[in-house]
């Protein structure tokens, strides 16, 4: 399976759960912002991977928790350089350029795009 | 009894399937106030069971399989309609079957997918006919994310839910 096939099965996933339409479904689209998920929406999208691609994620896996009630890790609104190396330690599959330059704990749900889930799939899937 | 949608399970295969059944009555006041026509047999104002409340008879018969699954500890409350078609209405006289499967299961939540099939006494030859799939996400509340408290009894699974198990002869824990 390729990087675009993956893809394509994720765009499935996010069209099915999310209630979209499949061009909205871009790789730098994020969950929340732009495709308007929800909490629960995530648990969704969690069971239609595990079905559409076989395989089995555990329960943070994907989407971590903990880390913003964590006091170590957010203060004053903002995730602390801790919370910021936990993340990435817990988050492979995420990209965290741009939330580094302004770290605001309400910007958190902007780091779910379409590209860290097919980032996700393919390590699991071990797809270069 | 008054928010009991389903009748009675008649099956129940626990952490896998349940079906109930549903008979619609031209007692049940809600009738009293929905009405389609139906202009192929000249009836202007038939009444018949909102869509809404078909899905929350398919939501009870999900929503007892996944509480069942963890003996009713988990407060199993509906998050999410999935998918929900229905393609024909269900008037009294009629027998609502509702069939759900729990497709995924962990600590968080289920997602559940399940049919209805619509049995018409007049037409009792016919049997059950499909009338529609109702696919559904459930959420276990105590293990909600965002770490809210919530009461330490079972909120969601009243009186009312084991009156129907008991009478259904389903064994539950009091």
């Amino acid at each position: 399976m390729t990087r675009d096939d993956i893809f394509g099965k994720v765009r499935d996933v996010l069209v099915d759960a999310l209630a979209v339409d499949d061009d909205e479904v871009t790789p730098t689209a994020s969950l929340v912002g732009d495709l308007g998920a929800e909490s629960i929406d995530f648990l969704d999208i969690v069971f239609k991977l595990e079905q559409s691609f076989g395989i089995k994620i555990a329960q943070g896996e994907l989407f971590p928790e903990g880390v913003a009630q964590d006091p170590k890790f957010v203060q004053n609104g903002k995730v602390t350089p801790e919370g910021l190396t936990a993340l990435k330690a817990r988050m492979p599959h995420v990209d965290f350029t741009a939330f580094e330059k302004d770290p605001q704990v309400s910007r958190v749900g902007g780091i779910f795009t379409v590209d860290a889930l097919v980032n996700f799939v393919a390590k699991k899937l071990n797809v270069a | 009894m008054r928010w009991m949608w389903i009748d009675r399970v008649i099956e129940l295969q626990p952490r896998l399937k349940m079906v109930a059944v549903k008979n619609v009555s031209l007692a049940e006041d809600h009738l009293h106030d929905h009405f389609a026509s139906d202009a192929i047999h000249g009836l202007t104002a038939l009444p018949i069971m909102p869509a809404s409340l078909i899905l929350e008879g398919m939501a009870q018969t999900a929503g007892i399989l996944v509480g069942h699954a963890e003996s009713f500890r988990e407060k199993v409350i509906l998050a999410k309609i999935s998918k929900a078609e229905l393609t024909a209405d269900a008037t009294p006289g009629t027998t609502l079957r509702y069939t759900a499967f729990i497709e995924r299961m962990d600590n968080l939540g289920a997602s559940t997918r399940g049919t209805v099939d619509l049995f018409d006494h007049a037409h009792p030859d016919r049997g059950y006919c499909p009338i529609g799939i109702i696919d559904l996400l459930f959420s276990h509340l105590d293990q909600n994310m965002s770490g809210a408290a919530f009461p330490e009894h079972n909120f969601v699974f009243g009186d009312a839910f084991k009156t129907l198990l008991r009478t259904s002869g389903i064994a539950i824990a009091e």
